[in-house]
């Protein structure tokens, strides 16, 4: 069957999550999953329509193949605003090959897993001072501004070297890259903000290098591998997307976690479990819950339908995440779940997260050590109280006060 | 069962995740994080992490023949 042209009844695609069950996915798109895997949506108030695409199998599909591409900047492309301006070349999550491969490239060899995992007691230090801080005060605290929202602030200022003091200024930027009411001119303001701040950094890093991205970046400047405003604007990408997503995180795997106390031992028994109990997670909650987008090149069958060139794609990993032919029961949270790895929420293809095992890494370090240190941790009101965040791309709640 | 493992290096992203499955196995060249394979015929031990490993490589970049 080829529903191509069936665009005229679609709906909007909406994040909005029903308040009685503000973790799982809209319950519109797991029913489509479950009787019309790829199908019609519509974007930008219906001006724009798209094909959601909710199977695992279908998801990688898609983001594994070249012929969908990345590039906002083609005409029809299915951006997350109407008003959308051309990415800077190092957001490169917005570029495909060579652009893409060139940004990458310079950034890879940061996140390997032994440079990270040479992090991790730097990681260890900064969650017990976080935590030392937080409960030498008598609760509540909203635990997103002294602990969620620092931590990855804090890890990822010390990978890139640039100074903690200033989180109020990349942190207040970053909001806009993923706040879905933000228009295209706020989105420019708030990339030059970081880009000349940024700039700024990497030459005073020229005169006093360290051992940190900001440095290295600079002598890919010097090779001629990248240019300096290029430079600048990776460093910003990374400065945003090393904070946003694992903030986020944490706190709604904290909320999850005790949602499911019986789980938190499995959580507390060893490296390999919270390893694992980290991936169901990261699978049960892909807060990157926008959809990921993209833009056929040529025609290609996925599943029943021929999707043709210059239609949008949106993947949205929420959804695929809980497709009950990839994960058995796959709305219960089971930390020892055995594929749970197999989940897409770093996404899939060549433009799979780069940062992963630091966020992995964060993860496994701090989900631990915060359930260890505090087990008596509560949330300090009903659920239906907390206010989740229904239109940013990057899923996680405003505040959350807690007690312990 | 002999369990033969090939890596396609260009088509690597250095997600690194074959790395956390199976160190054994994977390594990452420390100048861009390209994937380095450590033992082309794995024992038996490791096979469930190298197959995993294959599944969620995001670029499949890594080839096994079962014998």
């Amino acid at each position: 069957m080829d529903h191509a042209m069936t665009s005229a009844t679609s709906s909007e695609f909406v994040l909005t999550r029903p308040a009685t069950a503000p973790l799982d996915p809209p319950p519109v798109y797991s029913r489509l999953r479950d009787e019309e895997p790829i199908t019609r949506v519509s974007i930008w108030e219906g001006r724009l329509s798209a094909w959601l695409v909710t199977h695992w199998e279908d998801a990688r599909a898609v983001l594994g193949n070249p012929a969908f591409s990345s590039d906002t900047s083609r005409s029809g492309f299915p951006t997350f605003i109407e008003d959308s301006r051309p990415a800077p070349r190092g957001f490169f999550a917005n570029y495909d090959p060579p652009v893409h491969t060139t940004m990458r490239r310079t950034l890879t060899r940061e996140f390997m897993v032994k440079k990270i995992d040479a992090l991790r007691p730097a990681i260890t230090d900064i969650t017990r001072e976080l935590l030392d801080e937080m409960t030498g005060e008598k609760g509540p605290v909203d635990f997103v501004e002294r602990f969620a929202l620092p931590l990855p602030s804090l890890v990822i200022c010390e990978l890139l070297g640039v100074p903690y003091e200033d989180h109020d200024f990349f942190q207040s930027h970053s909001k806009v890259f993923v706040d879905l009411q933000s228009t295209g001119e706020q989105f420019t303001a708030s990339w030059e903000a970081l880009n000349s701040y940024l700039l700024q950094l990497l030459t005073a890093k020229r005169s006093k290098p360290g051992d940190d991205v900001l440095t290295r970046l600079g002598e890919h400047v010097d090779t001629g591998a990248v240019s300096e405003r290029d430079a600048a604007d990776l460093a910003a990408f990374l400065l945003f997307a090393g904070h946003e997503t694992t903030a986020n995180m944490i706190a709604l795997g904290t909320i999850t976690l005790l949602q499911h106390p019986d789980q938190i031992p499995y959580l507390l028994a060893g490296p390999a479990e919270a390893a694992n109990a980290v991936e169901e997670l990261l699978r049960y909650l892909a807060i990157v819950h926008g959809g990921l987008r993209r833009y056929a090149l040529e025609d290609v069958r996925i599943g029943d339908v021929t999707i043709r060139a210059g239609e949008g794609v949106i993947v949205p990993l929420h959804v695929a995440n809980r497709d009950p032919e990839a994960f058995a029961d796959p709305d219960r949270l089971d930390l020892g779940r055995a594929n749970a790895r197999q989940h897409v929420t770093f996404g899939y293809g060549i433009h799979q997260c780069l940062g992963q095992p630091l966020a992995r890494a964060e993860l496994q370090i701090v989900l631990p050590e915060l359930f260890r240190r505090l087990p008596d941790l509560r949330i300090d009101v009903p659920l239906e109280d907390i206010t989740f965040k229904q239109s940013t791309t990057v899923y996680g709640v405003h505040e959350l006060p807690v007690t312990w | 069962m002999n369990l033969k493992v090939e890596v396609d290096v260009p088509k690597c992203v250095a997600s690194g995740q074959c790395v956390m499955l199976a160190p054994e196995v994977f390594d990452q060249r420390d100048d861009d994080g390209m994937v380095i394979l450590l033992d082309d015929t794995p024992p038996a031990e490791l096979h469930d992490a190298v197959r995993e490993s294959a599944t969620v490589c995001p670029a499949a970049a890594i080839r096994l023949a079962e014998s």
